[in-house]
């Protein structure tokens, strides 16, 4: 199985983002911190088929964000991410 | 206190399954009752999570295919093949039995009545299932908003909300297209998959600039944007949502 058949996409991300952020993450908008790219996070690509979520931004395939629940913790891993611009309410 | 039910931290809570329905040989939509649920957007989901008696866990995200306002929540899930997950949901789940959950969540996928302009619907299969929220949200809301739906699959027995779907398709603001890719009803000649010239003849123009949702397994959604956006659509109006054997939307 190769790995561009199993990506899904940041909407999968939701639930375990929801757990961590106040404010929906997949409609924000991001920075690829490898290739410059902004987008939705939503478009993003995300595997689930790992230990956690790892998403990969659609133009480069740069990780742009990991998480990882385990039963005591939640390991936010953002390091691929220049930004994330979220609505101001 | 609209801000502090925002900030809300978002966790699991026990819905209850008060109704079943298949909808295919290999799709059931569940009926939940979630005390509490703080209401939904078309197109949202939440996360199902399923603890074994040695502990070990398996979640996975549904998209809600019911919209909001109703009494119950309801989701349709399709069986993925040795599935962790979709197997006990289809098959075992009963009446009146507990099941975890977590949402709404998602913000992107969506619809809004009070959004501006037409809304063109392309599913692949049980990527129909938001879509099927949404069309619901279209009635309840009585918008006049023009909507198309492109609905891939494989046969005729593959319908979901087969009944649902004709109903909705007699409104003059719906219009229901279904596409068949290995065997189609008598009377329908055509049978493929979606291409460059289905969605010039049936498909919402970039001049009348819909709102286009697609959603499917990723080969799906993949191929049906590529052909959007080489139609001339605005790749920023086209929304996706993919699922895939893994778990996901679905």
């Amino acid at each position: 199985m190769t790995t561009d058949a199993t990506y899904l996409d940041g909407n999968a991300a939701a639930g375990a983002l929801s757990e961590v952020f106040a404010m929906d993450v997949t409609s924000a908008v991001t920075q690829c911190n490898g290739c410059g790219q902004t987008g939705v996070f939503a478009e993003s690509h995300v595997y689930v088929n790992a230990p956690g979520l790892v998403a990969r931004c659609a133009g480069c395939d740069n990780v742009l964000l990991r998480v990882v629940t385990t039963p005591s913790d939640i390991y936010l891993d953002l390091r691929g991410l220049t930004y994330l611009r979220l609505p101001n309410p | 206190m609209e801000r502090t039910a925002l900030r809300r931290r978002l966790t699991w809570q026990v819905a209850t399954v008060t109704d079943v329905r298949r909808e295919t040989a290999t799709a059931r939509t569940l009926v939940l009752d979630v005390p509490d649920w703080p209401g939904h957007l078309a197109g949202q989901h939440l996360d199902v999570r399923l603890t074994a008696p040695d502990g070990y866990r398996a979640s996975r995200s549904y998209s809600v295919a019911s919209a909001w306002p109703s009494a119950t929540i309801e989701l349709t899930v399709e069986q993925v093949p040795d599935g962790e997950v979709s197997p006990y949901l289809v098959d075992v789940l009963q009446v009146g039995d507990p099941l975890e959950i977590r949402g709404p969540v998602g913000g992107w996928f969506v619809w809004k009545p009070e959004q501006e302009g037409p809304v063109q619907l392309i599913g692949g299969g049980s990527g129909i299932v938001p879509l099927r929220a949404m069309l619901r949200a279209h009635a309840a809301a009585a918008s006049t908003a023009p909507v198309r739906l492109l609905y891939s699959v494989r046969r005729p027995a593959s319908v979901i909300y087969v009944d649902d779907l004709k109903e909705l398709a007699a409104s003059d603001d719906v219009d229901v297209r279904l596409v068949y890719t290995r065997k189609a009803p008598a009377g329908e000649p055509r049978v493929g998959r979606i291409d460059a010239d289905l969605i010039e003849r049936l498909a919402f123009t970039p001049a009348d600039e819909p709102t286009t949702y697609v959603c499917g397994p990723t080969p799906f959604v993949e191929a049906v944007a590529d052909l959007l956006v080489a139609a001339g659509h605005d790749p920023a109006r086209v929304r996706t949502e993919r699922f895939g054997p893994t778990g996901g939307p679905q």
